[in-house]
């Protein structure tokens, strides 16, 4: 569930984000406590704190006293917006970079691209003709 | 002398037996509430530093501070402090659940509801004589009082021999929703740092008798860095820094560093091809416990995180 790769309060948060991205966790709707969390993952509860934290100073995450922990209404229009931004550096970038490591041009990406997209090949098609 | 803040202090504290030193000047602050992991190979002192936070044993030197009060022969102070060490020693007539009874008087802040509890999930035969227990439900019988002890200072020597993977993991996991329940200062020795390592919120790391690492965890996670990249690259890269490990295969070559990678370092290894690998908290303190002639200073100024003391 959880690696080596990256400090693990922010493998919480960036979980927590997914969740609300895949609409698992809804606008307005309760998440689970730090301790539950620290529970589940088997972490140090002061971790999962660091992690939820973190989504709740960014004011995608706010506290209701004594109830608990809710998603913010537009957490998830602005989670995409940033998903969108870092979808080029995370994704499209390292796929040019292998890419071109292989020999595949420019042309022959986008149409590797096209045609494993089947929306994408049948625009294509329409447009062609 | 005033009263540091935290719940322990070791001022300069060294222990020698007859003609070894296990712990040398050691200085040491724990402020508590946390769960704290305390590392190093056999023979690091462990055992010896925290028979005295539990005045199981005394100092040659030094000054130890637990409550401000000097711990030994101190009821106030030892109410509050559950030693579970890995070689306890019970009455000879002892069954298992009179070590829990015993435990039950002693600490005031004893749960019988939990007690009960772990000792239905751990299985252990409370009519049996302690005498009779396997390794594992001897160690059980320790996991149960420290947990259910509540002490504000609970100390867990290696609590976990002879205990099975599914024994270990209930142990990790009530600890850990215990103490989010009941927030208290854990001190664990364990040598299966792959099994605590997510578990620990600071780390407190022996080696011959001297702390080399007292720093958050999450903080020493970025303290060091594994290079792995074409050899000659990897040896500018390099260059410098106070190198933990090296390691070649023909004309590649890892090379574990220590000291915080900035942005733009990490960027410029990006660039070179390089790669960067996380080193967990495990290899960490393989590499900086080894002896010491296999660390090799590459430069004058090394970049250190865990100061010596």
């Amino acid at each position: 569930m959880l690696d080596e790769s990256r400090p693990i309060f922010l493998q919480i948060a960036g979980r927590i984000e997914n969740d609300i991205v895949s609409g698992t966790l809804q606008e307005e709707g309760q998440v689970p406590s730090t301790n539950e969390f620290a529970a589940f993952f088997r972490i140090n509860p002061a971790t999962a704190a660091k992690g939820i934290n973190r989504l709740v100073d960014e004011g995608l995450l706010y506290k209701r006293r004594g109830i608990g922990m809710f998603v913010a209404t537009g957490a998830k229009a602005r989670l995409l917006d940033r998903r969108r931004e870092e979808f080029v550096q995370q994704y499209v970038q390292p796929l040019v970079h292998e890419a071109h490591k292989l020999g595949i041009t420019s042309d022959q990406l986008i149409e590797i691209i096209t045609g494993s997209t089947p929306q994408a090949a049948s625009i294509e098609r329409r447009v062609a003709q | 002398m005033t009263n540091p803040p935290g719940v322990i202090s070791l001022r300069n504290v060294t222990k020698r037996y007859r003609d070894t030193t296990a712990l040398d000047g050691v200085t040491l602050d724990i402020e508590g509430g946390k769960i704290y992991g305390l590392l190093g190979r056999n023979g690091a002192g462990k055992t010896t530093l925290m028979s005295l936070l539990s005045a199981q044993n005394f100092e040659t030197s030094g000054d130890v501070r637990v409550f401000g009060e000097h711990p030994y022969e101190n009821d106030g102070v030892l109410a509050r402090v559950c030693f579970v060490r890995e070689s306890q020693k019970y009455p000879d007539d002892f069954k298992a659940g009179h070590a829990l009874k015993a435990a039950s008087l002693f600490f005031p802040g004893w749960d019988a509801a939990f007690a009960a509890e772990l000792v239905d999930e751990l299985q252990l035969p409370l009519k049996r004589s302690i005498k009779k227990l396997s390794r594992g439900q001897l160690s059980a019988v320790g996991v149960i009082i420290g947990l259910a002890s509540r002490a504000e200072i609970t100390v867990f020597d290696e609590p976990y021999l002879g205990l099975d993977a599914v024994a270990r993991q209930i142990f990790y996991d009530r600890l850990v929703s215990d103490y989010a329940e009941h927030p208290r200062t854990i001190i664990l020795s364990s040598h299966l740092i792959d099994e605590v390592a997510n578990l620990l919120e600071h780390v407190i790391l022996l080696d011959a008798g001297h702390v080399i690492i007292d720093d958050d965890a999450e903080a020493i996670r970025d303290s060091a860095a594994t290079v792995l990249g074409a050899a000659d690259a990897v040896a500018s890269f390099v260059e410098g820094r106070t190198v933990l490990h090296r390691e070649t295969l023909g004309t590649l070559a890892s090379v574990t560093i220590d000291g915080r990678l900035t942005e733009a370092e990490r960027a410029g290894a990006a660039y070179q091809g390089l790669e960067l690998l996380p080193v967990s908290l495990q290899q960490l303190v393989i590499r900086k416990t080894k002896k010491q002639e296999h660390t090799e200073r590459a430069s004058a100024s090394p970049i250190r995180t865990g100061a010596r003391q």
